[in-house]
């Protein structure tokens, strides 16, 4: 691997010739979570909070999501906990890895207002970034989907001309533990957008949770290390079939899907289709689509003077293009109406992605669907302007 | 993955302090700042061309988007300033001797080295001339390398034409014209009236040989647009000026989306080639 590569979006995942699986038993869980923390990993897992599932700190597999699971369909989320052992039933929450990488709050640059001599000329101010202290995560349970949006959002964040340190000092730091997804909610469409549900790359140890334990796969040198360190069995060939039936089975139970082939020129050809209308009558433009999405990025910059007026903190927080001042400037609005805020979000996601980032702004995670208020679902959205192409407000 | 496939990344968000040495007020809502970096060794790294823009910072308040007026090879950067927001109320209380902050260059200036040998056309209205007066100016600087220099410009009252010595000037410059015209004309109006797409009837446009520059409103470049290319320039050679919501420059905060481009880093200027698709499409 390069110095300059970034996980999913440049390597490939070995063939499986070339990656043993090994078994982690159910029971031996702690030992990988024990092991993490004596590397200096914070861990990050699925923990329940407040009836949805989060990405929190963990030391113990009991605060993990055990014996729960998640039902979701459009506008609906609900957690049911069962007697079952699997620790990773729940297929997503509305937080995703996110928020631990490009924080909805980072404080960006510190200004400092340097006092004048008497009579002197005005000094002005002194600016200094401020960057997040080096801190090793390991995020564990991450979803293909998720690894997806974060290979996005490595694209936005890294792989311009203005790399954002802010991103890559909290990315250096993430050891990144994927577990494939044998289970999908109603509103799942990963295998439409080819990103699950099974991981693909950018991890470093992927995860399959069986009846009794783990399947588990190094994809770098710190996975591989960790693994070696535990000392598991290897899977043989037969029982891995039993793991390949369960993602088949998985993505065979997906009903929802969005089209690949021309996606971007039918939004292109119907910017002024009339279900822009018919949905922004539903729409509350509440922006929870844009908070739950992983690979969402719009963000407001702003300064925080302190009260005495001697200083001033740059800080970024996450923004909406459902909010009324994102198009905002000097009192012009580019975007008044809700018709267009819509609009804005699903074409960007779906179409002018492809040609800002070379690939769709949408893992197919289905979180804006559960997340919904109203229970808009975007592949409802599409599959209608696809029904009556060319037809105008 | 791991930290070992992460380089770190440069710090290009810190604002650079510069000191106010002239202002200069056009009108109610407009003033004009050359801008000084109190540290000279950064200067190189604000070298732009005219269309180019930099984030102004008001210390404690915030960044405003704004095209840079002056010519590139002058030591000092101008900036021209409407006054209409919360941070350029601010900036508007700035006198000469106080400080801002300047970051940039950033964006896709006017296609001036392109543009060398052809005639140009520059429309424009309202009070949002701004952008483009530096790309005039650089351009009579080097009067020799260009062809014939037309200049349209509309307001809608008499008191909008906030750079009215800068238009007298360049009317006096040779094979130039310049034709003003006011939407609602006073009685000491001398120019025309009308919306200024009305002075394309006054003009001949050598299709073949013109490159377009264009700023204002929005609906005055639509129909600016439509004329053009009914006489047949090419719409890679119509270039527009879009102005959007900017919070970072860099292409990072989404807000200055139009269609696929990120006005601040692929325009503010564009060829009509590039944005037509999106940009005659209320809302977006």
């Amino acid at each position: 691997m390069s110095d300059t590569s970034w996980g999913g979006a440049t390597q490939a995942p070995s063939s499986d010739a070339e990656t043993p699986a090994f078994w982690l038993p159910r029971a031996q869980l702690q030992r990988l979570l024990d092991l993490l923390t004596a590397r200096g990993y914070r861990v990050l897992g699925p923990v329940v909070r407040d009836a949805a599932l989060h990405f929190d700190t963990v030391t113990a597999v009991t605060d993990l999501a055990v014996g729960w699971r998640d039902e979701q369909s459009p506008g609906h989320y609900r957690l049911e906990h069962t007697d079952a052992p699997q620790v990773f039933g729940i297929v997503h929450g509305p937080g995703g890895i996110k928020r631990h990488v490009f924080t909805p709050r980072e404080p960006l640059l510190q200004i400092t207002m340097l006092h004048a001599e008497p009579d002197g000329p005005a000094p002005g101010f002194r600016a200094e970034a401020r960057l997040p202290e080096p801190e090793r995560v390991a995020l564990l349970g991450v979803r293909a989907c998720d690894l997806a949006g974060l290979a996005m959002q490595d694209r936005i964040f890294l792989h311009d001309r203005f790399p954002d340190p802010h991103y890559a000092a909290r990315r250096a730091g993430l050891l990144l533990i994927a577990v494939g997804c044998t289970r999908a909610v109603s509103t799942c469409f990963c295998v439409s957008m080819g990103t699950g549900p099974a991981p693909t790359g950018g991890y470093d140890i992927a995860m399959t949770e069986m009846e009794d334990g783990f399947f588990a796969r190094a994809y770098s040198d710190a996975g591989r290390d960790l693994l070696a360190a535990l000392c598991l069995a290897r899977v043989g060939v037969a029982s891995r079939d039993r793991e390949r039936d369960a993602f088949a089975a998985c993505a065979e139970s997906m009903t929802r899907a969005l089209p690949h082939d021309s996606l971007r020129e039918l939004l292109y050809d119907n910017l002024t289709h009339p279900r822009f209308d018919e949905v922004a009558a539903r729409c509350l433009s509440c922006a929870n689509c844009t908070l739950v999405c992983p690979t969402c990025f719009c963000h407001d910059v702003r300064d925080e003077p302190s009260l005495d007026g001697n200083a001033s903190l740059r800080v970024r927080e996450w923004d909406s293009c459902f909010n009324p001042e994102h198009a905002q400037v000097h009192g012009l609005n580019f975007r008044p109406h809700v018709r267009e805020r819509y609009r804005q979000w699903l074409v960007h996601k779906l179409a002018s992605w492809v040609d800002q980032f070379g690939a769709s702004g949408c893992v197919g995670c289905g979180r804006c669907i559960s997340w919904c208020p109203v229970g808009i679902d975007l592949t409802e959205e599409v599959a209608a302007i696809a029904a009556t192409p060319g037809a105008k407000s | 993955m791991t930290a070992r496939a992460v380089k770190s990344a440069p710090i290009a968000m810190l604002p650079e302090p510069a000191v106010i040495v002239a202002k200069r007020s056009f009108g109610p809502e407009i003033r004009s700042y050359r801008l000084r970096l109190l540290d000279p060794t950064a200067r190189p790294r604000f070298d732009f061309l005219p269309g180019n823009f930099n984030m102004v910072y008001a210390p404690g308040v915030g960044e405003v988007a704004i095209s840079i007026s002056s010519d590139p090879e002058d030591e000092d950067l101008e900036h021209t300033i409407r006054i209409v927001g919360r941070t350029t109320r601010v900036i508007e209380r700035l006198e000469a001797g106080d400080v801002l902050g300047l970051r940039g260059p950033y964006g896709q200036g006017w296609p001036l080295l392109d543009a060398r040998f052809k005639d140009l056309l520059v429309i424009t209205g309202g009070l949002g001339c701004a952008p483009v007066t530096g790309a005039i100016d650089y351009v009579f600087r080097r009067r020799a390398s260009y062809g014939h220099v037309t200049i349209l410009h509309g307001v809608k009252k008499a008191a909008d034409l906030v750079f009215q010595s800068r238009f007298e000037a360049w009317r006096r410059e040779p094979d130039t014209t310049v034709l003003l015209t006011a939407d609602q004309p006073d009685r000491a109006w001398r120019d025309r009236s009308g919306v200024v797409t009305e002075l394309f009837d006054d003009i001949e446009i050598d299709a073949g040989r013109t490159v377009v520059l264009m700023c204002g409103p929005q609906v005055m470049m639509h129909y600016a647009i439509r004329h053009l290319r009914g006489c047949g320039v090419p719409p890679e050679r119509i270039f527009l000026s879009i102005e959007r919501n900017m919070k970072c420059a860099v292409g990072l905060c989404g807000h200055c989306q139009l269609g696929p481009a990120f006005v601040c880093k692929d325009g503010p200027i564009f060829s009509l080639a590039k944005i037509g698709r999106f940009f005659g499409e209320r809302g977006l």
